[in-house]
């Protein structure tokens, strides 16, 4: 009986200890998560209040003035665009090529295991060595000059493994009883993914690209040597010509030029975090929206 | 039925159909390796550049000894990556040291804890931390946090190790947070439904059996981090001063490897010395990155192999 | 040509398939005849649907599995069929599960007719009408073609990938345990489908279930283990005139 007693004691004690633990690690946990998404929280804040007053239709669509310390970012922001733009048509059909070789064709092999690898490194490896290589490879090697088809090219192969990776992704999620379906229907494997495996998988692909334009947009050690340039007072007309570029812009009146009234960079920045976030969250909403709409 | 005419049977022809299919099959495989050709011709690329320099002109004892690094000295210029090596290393230390316990932390808040929109709502902020580029952050360094460690600390300079360590811990924490997650959620739910039928906590279960059975891909998480940190060059050449230095305290500042390179490939002519060594240590960084995470794909394939 | 021989669809001798270490059918031997419906019972891991598989060479996109021997298709092996979609496309399939694609009903029948360059309105109408009809499903879908296949009953499901099979005008039909996840009704009506469909093809039906094989089949064949127990008429198997005794216990269901 006072076995039973003591048993009965010690078992409620150490579950109230276990409780008692439980809650303080949650607490802790959920602290450590706070303390990590506060932060960001205060700096765009920061952004908003000093940068908000630079910001106006004037500033968007303005060319630089003053020796880069009053006017807008016009040349910078057409200058992004031409560089995404040039990017993607690069990186998008080599990314998805290889998210389809690797979701719908890939054996279990070395071969593949040294793609997935050859992926990670490609995301792994600085963006300054990327840069490196630009110049190397594309501006001297290739004789493309420092030039938007540089940059971009240099900027397509960094982010190439995000559209791999995203795209895999969505194709694996699409089920393998109907690749079984249309083969067994007499499609061929090509027919198979054209017009089963991708149109079911477009809107997932779509979420891809969106995320590799914002990291597209952000990125700026790359385009330093193979293509985007200080200053310049008219817009790219091709591929071969240099450009301004919102990234480069924000570094060089954040660090390069004196004289600048404080509202000016914040502005920039302000205006670059702006279209990465946006960006992002169409990225996002798409996605949830995604999962209401799945049709298996 | 063999007078109905709609019967147009297939015979065992190479038609269209199993052309495309035999042309896609080509297409998409050169697609598929283009990851190796890339991975490939970066290291040629570079290595062209600075490999002949690293092994014929450089003086390697000296390049790894010496704080040194004088480049356009005259007559001698003098090549000692010592103090960048240390720059790196001290900023990308202390990012982990703020990095690492947040990033697990909120890991497994966000795995095991936070439940439906919490959850989500938590990843979505997560996944718009880790989307911040790299030059906002330096500009946060530099316009945000440069002042405010002036003021706290009451020191001249707020350029340093301390700040550009923050900045990037803040930068990693949500790519190892995410990562990290992806481990965790690796673990079968039959393993915690297993446990906690026998009772245990949430916290129980996730100490005795969600940790140890993700352990690999957490490791592989931190890696992938000070990797990220390792390679980071804007926002670590805006926030860390930028003086070739051997950081004795969080508040000198520093010059890392990447940030040598960036600030001083636009001044070099094609060809000098000085170009060359840029590339040798871009050839350094590439070997150093490609090390990383070929040992993190080789633990988590480890971790996968377990559960498997 | 000889009028015997070419009443054999299927001709298999010593079939064997393996995945990896593990070998699903040891051997098989049996000949389907043109026009019939072919029957094989058997309990789970007898082999059944790896033989289905191996039929329209599905071996050829599942990683590890391995034929070998002679399985001849009108008198020649699939094995030196080049365009083996040619092939597939001679042969329908329907799974145990249905697998309604994720395309509107009218799609999915009209998909293998569009494959083989059908391309005209009406004539794929007429393909996607008169195959529904087939099915037993026209009257209950012809109100909605536009929309999800996979958004029907179970039961509807199935009859729609019985209908897409029937799109391609097969030559031999190949059924998996098409009743496992039909309820009684519709297996019924699927099954008059099938008696229907004799006339114009030959029909291979595995089945779980042992008194469908004696209500539809010709002829039946037992698959134990990898191997084939016993091959005859559906009637003598079935009215205990057996050669082998396992095929007596399995049908009376002493086992299974």
């Amino acid at each position: 009986m006072s076995e039973v007693d003591v048993r009965g004691f010690r078992a409620e004690s150490l579950d109230h200890r276990n409780q008692r633990n439980q809650r303080l690690f949650q607490l802790m946990f959920g602290l450590m998560t706070v303390v990590l998404i506060v932060p960001v929280v205060i700096i765009i804040s920061l952004l908003v209040v000093r940068g908000g007053p630079a910001l106006s239709w004037e500033f968007f669509t303005a060319y630089p003035a003053a020796n880069m310390t009053a006017g807008g970012i016009f040349p910078a922001l057409v200058g992004t665009l031409w560089l995404v733009a040039v990017a993607l048509a690069v990186s998008l059909p080599l990314g998805v090529a290889a998210a389809i070789y690797l979701s719908e064709y890939a054996p279990d092999n070395l071969l593949t295991r040294l793609i997935n690898l050859a992926i990670i490194n490609l995301a792994g490896v600085p963006s300054i060595v990327h840069a490196l290589f630009g110049l190397g490879a594309f501006v001297l090697f290739f004789e493309f000059g420092t030039s938007i088809l540089a940059a971009s090219l240099t900027l397509a192969i960094m982010t190439l493994p995000v559209v791999i990776v995203s795209t895999r992704e969505t194709l694996q999620a699409v089920p393998q009883s109907f690749r079984v379906a249309c083969w067994s229907l007499g499609a061929t494997r090509w027919q198979t993914i054209r017009k089963v495996v991708l149109p079911n998988s477009l809107s997932g692909i779509l979420t891809g690209i969106i995320l590799e334009v914002s990291r597209t947009v952000g990125e700026t050690a790359p385009i330093m040597f193979t293509g985007a340039v200080f200053f310049l007072p008219f817009l790219p007309q091709g591929v071969m010509d240099q450009t301004m570029a919102m990234s480069l812009h924000l570094y060089n009146v954040a660090t390069q030029v004196t004289g600048v009234p404080e509202s000016l960079p914040y502005g920039v920045a302000l205006s670059l975090i702006g279209m990465v976030i946006l960006l992002n969250s169409v990225s996002i909403a798409f996605r949830i929206h995604l999962r209401r709409i799945k049709k298996w | 039925m063999a007078d109905q005419p709609s019967r147009n049977r297939l015979e065992d022809k190479l038609d269209a159909a199993w052309v495309w299919d035999r042309v896609a099959k080509y297409a998409i495989f050169l697609g598929g390796i283009s990851a190796i050709v890339f991975v490939l011709a970066i290291f040629l690329f570079i290595a062209r550049e600075g490999l002949g320099f690293a092994l014929f002109d450089l003086d390697v004892g000296y390049f790894f000894s010496s704080p040194n690094w004088r480049p356009t000295a005259e007559p001698e210029p003098q090549f000692g990556a010592l103090a960048l090596i240390a720059g790196t290393a001290s900023v990308t230390g202390l990012a982990m040291l703020v990095a690492v316990p947040f990033a697990l932390g909120s890991a497994i808040y966000i795995g095991e804890f936070a439940t439906g929109k919490t959850r989500e709502t938590l990843k979505v902020l997560v996944e718009l931390l880790a989307a911040t580029p790299s030059v906002v952050w330096g500009f946060i360094g530099l316009t945000i946090l440069n002042p405010l460690i002036i003021e706290v600390f009451d020191v001249p300079v707020g350029l340093t190790v301390l700040n550009a360590g923050v900045i990037l811990g803040l930068m990693a924490a949500p790519i190892m947070a995410t990562i990290a997650e992806d481990a965790l959620k690796a673990v079968p739910d039959t393993y915690r439904e297993a446990a906690e039928a026998m009772g245990a906590t949430r916290w129980q279960v996730i100490r005795q059996v969600v940790l140890p059975s993700a352990k690999n891909g957490l490791v592989a998480a931190v890696l992938l981090g000070v990797g990220r940190g390792f390679g980071e060059t804007m926002a670590v050449l805006m926030a860390s001063g930028h003086s070739v230095n051997l950081p004795t305290s969080p508040f000198d500042s520093v010059r890392a490897l990447t940030a040598t390179i960036a600030s001083e490939l636009g001044e070099t002519a094609q060809g000098s010395d000085h170009y060359r060594v840029l590339f040798t240590l871009g050839i350094l960084l590439f070997l150093v990155t490609f090390v990383i995470n070929l040992l993190a794909d080789v633990l988590v394939r480890r971790g996968d192999k377990k559960q498997a | 040509m000889v009028s015997g021989k070419s009443s054999i669809k299927l001709n298999i001798e010593g079939l064997k398939i393996s995945y990896g270490d593990h070998v699903a059918l040891k051997g098989a031997s049996l000949e389907v005849r043109e026009n019939e419906i072919f029957g094989i019972i058997g309990p789970a891991g007898a082999g059944k649907t790896s033989f289905l598989r191996a039929i329209n060479r599905m071996d050829e996109m599942t990683p590890g599995m391995k034929v070998e021997g002679k399985l001849e298709f009108n008198g020649k092996d699939v094995s030196e069929w080049r365009n083996l979609y040619a092939l597939r496309s001679r042969i329908g399939v329907v799974f145990p599960l249905p697998v309604g694609l994720p395309m509107s009903i009218y799609e999915n029948v009209a998909f293998a007719a569009k494959l083989r360059g059908v391309k005209g309105r009406d004539d794929l109408d007429e393909v996607v009408e008169r195959c529904l009809t087939r099915a037993a499903l026209w009257d209950e879908v012809k109100d909605r073609l536009d929309s999800l296949g996979s958004l029907l009953s179970g039961g509807q499901q199935q009859r729609l990938t019985i209908a897409r099979a029937l799109s391609q005008e097969p030559e031999l039909l190949l059924l998996d345990e098409f009743s496992i996840a039909v309820d009684p009704v519709t297996t019924m009506r699927i099954e008059e489908v099938l008696k229907t469909l004799r006339k114009e093809m030959t029909i291979v039906l595995v089945t779980n279930l042992v008194q469908q094989a004696r209500r539809l089949a010709d002829r039946t064949a037992l698959f134990l283990a990898g191997e084939v127990v016993e091959v005859g008429k559906t009637k003598k198997l079935f009215s205990g005139e057996a050669q082998d005794q396992r095929t007596t216990d399995y049908i009376e269901g002493r086992f299974g």
